[in-house]
């Protein structure tokens, strides 16, 4: 932890601006019959340095908003930045460089090649960029998450836990501006679970990395330091400072009153 | 059962798409095969049948000289008067003498002469007699005195002469002009198989022969009730052993089977191709099936859960596999006539016209039924049964593919055959017998291909770890990615690679066979021939000797040796003999002598080559027994001994001395030297000159013999590039298909990918550079190979006149290139489809 105050992500714009906001953000899928509203004008911002979950029933849009918000899918409407770069206007090509240079990925399964190494899935983004990692950046993620031993393994060596540390690594080498994790736990045991959250929880606060959790359980978003909740595409409360109990009595709360909308 | 299995085929249609091809070219192949052959057959005998009277009666051959070159071959001859012997057998209608004679070419009005296509330009005696007749008069009158001529409709059509015009015609002898009076359909429907026919009267005919009062054949028709085979015992008996005599249906079947024996190779040609496309077509069926099964190991288990027994999901997978298989066939079957269609228009094109409709017998659609269904259902069997092996509670879960199998036993398999191969190659070099030394690297090219094929999946891996770690060095990350992609499954990584591997093998093979051909040609022209001019015909007809006799008469001219080809019997062994004007031999080849000289030939001596001295256990003064196909025999003494020459061969005598025993006085070729001081060049116009009223024949310096010679060569040469296309295509559906599944396996590593960040570019580059290197893998264990069994089989043809063994280097560096671009190309469709992938889509794949 000695190399911390080093750790300070670049290039973040005024430092005023969060590492990410979106406006008007709406996502409607098929149309006629089937149309769905996945995404209903959310207006949404991920401050820098700061460790935000979203959480929200399935179908709630919770991924949907992740999704769009890192340039994986495009929006029906509205509009959506990262650092000071707005992603509506960007075609393919821009949009993939974007997320190789600026944004940092951990999927809840299936997140290495199974023919890289450790070390080289860690690596993945900056090779295909082209770029040469900064090697002290590199050994401190790799301390931290105790993959040292492991740096020469396939990922069919590594157990569950393990993988998604390096995910967590791979997501982090190339200091991006904003990392977005979609349900990093929900394959993990307690223990290997906690140990991810704890270190995503200390990129933020030792390293001063930007995290966007979703997930739907509230021990995980009780890492974090604030909570937005999603329900029917709309964003309807947000919780800073939360703890496992109260953001499972607000989710409780939310269900009592969904139901009840459901009964009128 | 039935519902579930057709709605899984049709919900995969592309992948089973890329499955039926193959298959479909595989059948296609074989029935175009069969059909053409089938076709060949029936067109041929319909027109031997036709043409061939009740009973033929021929001279007795000695020996069966075997070939069909006309210039090696004795023409035998029956005299008139057995003509009456026979007319006078009981039982026989008409019995009427004909003359038959190669070499007869019409020329066209501009006095070139009418291309043949490589079919014969015949001279016939006109039948008199309708019932032995093969041909008909359809317009003007049948040719009665010298100076008149009858054409066949086919000529007709290709000259445009009409009735009243002179023609010219180019005859082994003398050149002709008569006048056309008539026009004949051959048959029934005047085919001839791009030959002409030119019809004289009977005396005229036996002019041109150059034996008056003989005739080649007797053509005999039978008298009402007495059957052909009776009738042949008749005339038989009544002329006794010194006459061949033949039914018709004899006669068809012989002049049937010896075509067919000609073709034979071509036959083969197209077989090799069905099965490097069945083979091919098998693992591509496999890897399909191995997916399909993979894929819906989860839907499988379902079933499995819900109570279908094992064998009722391997039924179920392998009734997909039939359906597919049916459907291939049928497709197959019309593709094989297509090809057979093909084929009929490139024979054509050569001049063997193939008239009448493609025959389509019951055998072939049974085997392409057999062929396709059975190659589908082997091929889907190993999934199948894997699928019904799938726990219920295991394919739940999320793993697909099962862990490799050992390559153990295709380890030792491959080196065992490796060996086989090795030592057959060995033994191959030791032999010196031609033929046997051809065998052992027969032996060693397929216990090595299948040593190959079963070693490929062995072998891939430390190829890709040595040759493919260019791709990291250069294209980094990306190129990392497709190594290791190709190294994933080395089994599909060599399948697919297979059939580059076996296409090249061949191709680079024969490509050396065929350089080595013409380096010792080369080298045989430049350091074995010392003439200046060689004056031949090109489609290797004899001509008269008329040409050489104006040739000595130029001036400037020192020597002009005349090379005849005979085919002879040498101690109850055949061989083959040549004639030469005996006081020019040695200004005109350069032999080595073991012993003797040239100077023994001129009175009937033999110069013999040393193997053929060595095997008979011949030395110089010894006598020597020749017989001749017209039973005549030479009775010669060994004058000298030489070192193998390929210009002369091995046994040498003077043309004096084979003409006397009745060789037919027709040159194969004439060589000219000059006089020293005389430049050839300037010589040439004269030599020209010569030749001029001879347009079958042709001069030709040093040069443009060995061109003219290497040039039958690269005729073969570019049939076998021919094949090199074929097999790409094959080879190029096999990486599409093997690409494609791996693209679909693969769809959320790819996802993956393109979420890090991986642009479309790259991941198209990482895909080709799979595509390329799978390729290069197929194509450089086709060289090794073909160039060991290319240089191989070189050597042991050296009998056969390749002294020179050359690699063409260049030729197979593009071979190499080619395959690259192959891989590039195939890459194409796989590529885009992986890098259009919506990155979402991909990593929801669960």
């Amino acid at each position: 932890m000695t190399a911390a105050p080093l750790l300070v992500p670049p290039d973040l714009g005024p430092p005023a601006a969060p590492a990410a906001h979106g406006l008007g953000l709406t996502k409607v899928y098929g149309a006629g019959d089937t149309r769905v509203v996945a995404l209903d004008h959310v207006d949404v911002s991920f401050p820098r340095g700061r460790f935000t979950a979203i959480m929200g029933p399935s179908g709630s849009g919770k991924s949907t908003l992740m999704h769009c918000m890192a340039g994986l899918d495009a929006l029906t409407e509205g509009r959506a930045w990262i650092g000071d770069t707005e992603l509506s206007g960007l075609n393919d090509k821009h949009l993939t460089a974007l997320r190789r240079d600026q944004v940092g990925f951990v999927f809840q399964t299936f997140n290495l090649l199974p023919t890289l190494s450790a070390l080289e899935n860690i690596t993945l983004p900056l090779d295909i960029a082209g770029r040469k990692p900064d090697q002290l950046w590199l050994d401190t993620v790799v301390d931290e998450l105790g993959l040292r031993p492991r740096l020469a393994h396939r990922p069919g060596e590594l157990s569950g836990g393990q993988q998604q540390r390096v995910a967590c690594a791979r997501a982090l080498a190339s200091r991006p501006a904003i990392i977005f994790a979609d349900e990093p736990t929900g394959n993990l045991d307690r223990k290997s679970g906690s140990d991810v959250l704890a270190f995503l929880r200390r990129s933020v606060r030792d390293m001063g990395q930007t995290v966007v959790m979703v997930t739907h359980d509230p021990g995980a978003a009780a890492y974090a330091d604030r909570v937005l909740f999603l329900a029917d595409g709309r964003l309807v409360d947000e919780m800073a400072e939360p703890t496992a109990e109260r953001v499972l009595e607000r989710m409780k709360a939310f269900e009592a009153e969904q139901r009840e909308t459901a009964v009128l | 059962m039935w519902r579930t299995t057709l709605r899984s085929l049709l919900s995969h249609k592309l992948r089973l798409a890329l499955s039926g091809l193959s298959i479909v070219l595989g059948v296609a192949f074989v029935v175009g095969t069969l059909v053409f052959t089938d076709t060949m057959g029936r067109t041929f005998r319909d027109l031997f049948e036709v043409t061939s009277a009740d009973v033929n009666v021929v001279a007795a051959a000695a020996f069966d000289a075997g070939g069909t070159n006309p210039g090696a071959a004795v023409d035998t001859t029956v005299p008139e008067s057995v003509v009456a012997e026979i007319s006078a057998v009981d039982g026989v209608a008409v019995a009427e003498g004909n003359v038959q004679t190669a070499g007869v070419y019409v020329l066209d009005r501009d006095g070139k002469v009418l291309s043949t296509g490589g079919a014969p330009g015949i001279g016939i005696s006109w039948d008199v007699a309708e019932s032995v007749n093969p041909s008909t008069m359809v317009q003007g009158r049948p040719p009665a005195r010298q100076g008149e001529l009858a054409l066949d409709t086919g000529t007709i059509e290709k000259s445009g002469y009409a009735l009243g015009d002179t023609v010219a015609l180019l005859t082994t002898g003398p050149r002709v002009e008569a006048t056309l009076v008539g026009v004949f359909r051959f048959g029934s429907t005047g085919a001839t198989a791009g030959a002409s026919l030119t019809a004289f009267d009977t005396a005229t005919a036996q002019l041109l022969l150059g034996k008056p009062g003989q005739f080649s054949g007797i053509s005999v028709a039978a008298v009402d009730g007495v059957s052909d085979t009776e009738l042949k015992g008749r005339v038989a008996t009544a002329l006794g052993p010194d006459y061949a005599v033949t039914t018709q249906l004899e006669e068809a079947d012989a002049q049937t089977a010896a075509l067919e024996q000609e073709l034979a190779f071509f036959n083969v040609f197209l077989l090799v191709f069905a099965g490097v496309a069945l083979f091919v077509g098998t693992f591509i069926i496999l890897n399909t099936f191995s997916m399909l099964v993979a894929q819906r190991s989860k839907e499988l288990a379902l079933l499995r859960a819900l109570g279908a027994g094992r064998a009722q999901v391997t039924r179920s997978v392998l009734l997909e596999a039939l359906v597919l298989g049916v459907f291939g066939a049928t497709v197959g079957l019309a593709g094989g006539l297509g090809i057979a269609a093909a084929l009929r228009a490139l024979f054509s094109s050569f001049g063997l016209t193939l008239d009448g409709s493609l025959v389509l017998s019951g055998s072939t659609v049974g085997w392409a039924y057999v062929v396709g269904v059975l190659v589908t259902l082997l091929a889907a069997y190993l999934p199948a049964r894997r699928a019904s092996r799938t726990a219920p509670v295991a394919a739940m879960s999320d793993v697909v593919s099962g862990p490799e199998r050992s390559l153990r036993r295709r380890t030792v398999l491959g080196t065992l055959l490796g060996v086989v191969g090795v030592v057959a190659l060995v033994l191959s070099s030791l032999t010196e017998q031609g033929s046997t030394a051809a065998s052992w690297v027969g032996l060693a090219a397929l216990s090595l291909v299948v040593g190959a094929i079963a070693l490929s999946p062995v072998l891939a891996v430390p190829f890709l770890r040595t040759a493919g770690a260019v791709l990291p060095a250069v294209w980094g990350r990306t190129g990392h990615l497709a190594r290791e992609n190709a190294l994933r499954n080395p089994r599909r990584t060599a399948a697919t690679a297979s059939a580059l591997m076996i296409g090249l093998a061949l191709v680079s093979a024969f490509s050396i066979v065929g350089t080595s051909t013409n380096a010792s040609i080369d080298q045989l022209v430049s350091q074995g021939l010392r003439a200046d001019f060689v004056v031949s015909t090109a489609v290797s007809q004899p001509f008269t000797p008329e040409v050489a006799q104006r040739l000595r008469e130029v001036e400037g001219v020192q020597t002009v040796m005349q090379h005849r080809f005979g085919s002879v019997q040498v101690d109850g062994q055949q061989a083959y003999l040549t004639a030469v004007t005996a006081d020019a031999l040695d200004q005109t080849v350069a032999l080595d002598y073991l012993s003797g000289s040239t100077a023994g030939l001129q009175r009937d001596g033999l110069l013999v080559d040393e193997p053929t001295a060595q095997a008979h256990g011949w030395t110089a003064g010894d006598a020597v027994e020749v017989l001749l196909p017209n039973g005549q025999r030479l009775v010669l003494t060994v004058s000298g001994v030489f070192a193998t020459n390929q210009v002369v061969g091995s046994l040498v005598v003077a043309l004096d001395s084979y003409e006397a025993a009745g060789g037919p006085p027709l040159d194969q070729y004439v060589y000219v030297g000059l006089a020293d001081g005389t430049d050839a060049h300037s010589a040439r116009p004269a030599l020209q000159a010569a030749v001029a009223d001879y347009p079958i024949v042709t001069l030709k310096d040093q040069g443009e013999f060995t061109d003219e010679l290497q040039g039958s060569v690269d005729q073969v040469l570019l049939l076998i590039n021919a094949m090199l296309a074929l097999s790409v295509l094959i080879a190029v559906l096999g990486i599409v298909n093997t690409l494609a599944l791996a693209v679909i396996e693969r769809t959320r590593e790819i996802g993956l990918l393109r979420a890090v960040g991986m642009a479309r570019g790259q991941m198209r580059r990482m895909i080709r550079l799979e595509s390329v290197v799978i390729s290069l893998y197929g194509a450089t264990l086709g060289l090794v190979l073909g160039v060991v069994l290319g240089i191989a089989l070189s050597r042991s043809l050296s009998g056969l006149g390749i002294t020179v063994v050359s690699v063409p280097l260049g030729r197979l560096a593009l071979f190499l290139a080619l395959a690259g671009v192959i891989g590039v190309f195939a890459a194409v469709w796989p590529a885009r489809r992986a890098a259009r992938l919506q990155v979402l889509d991909a990593i929801a794949t669960a």
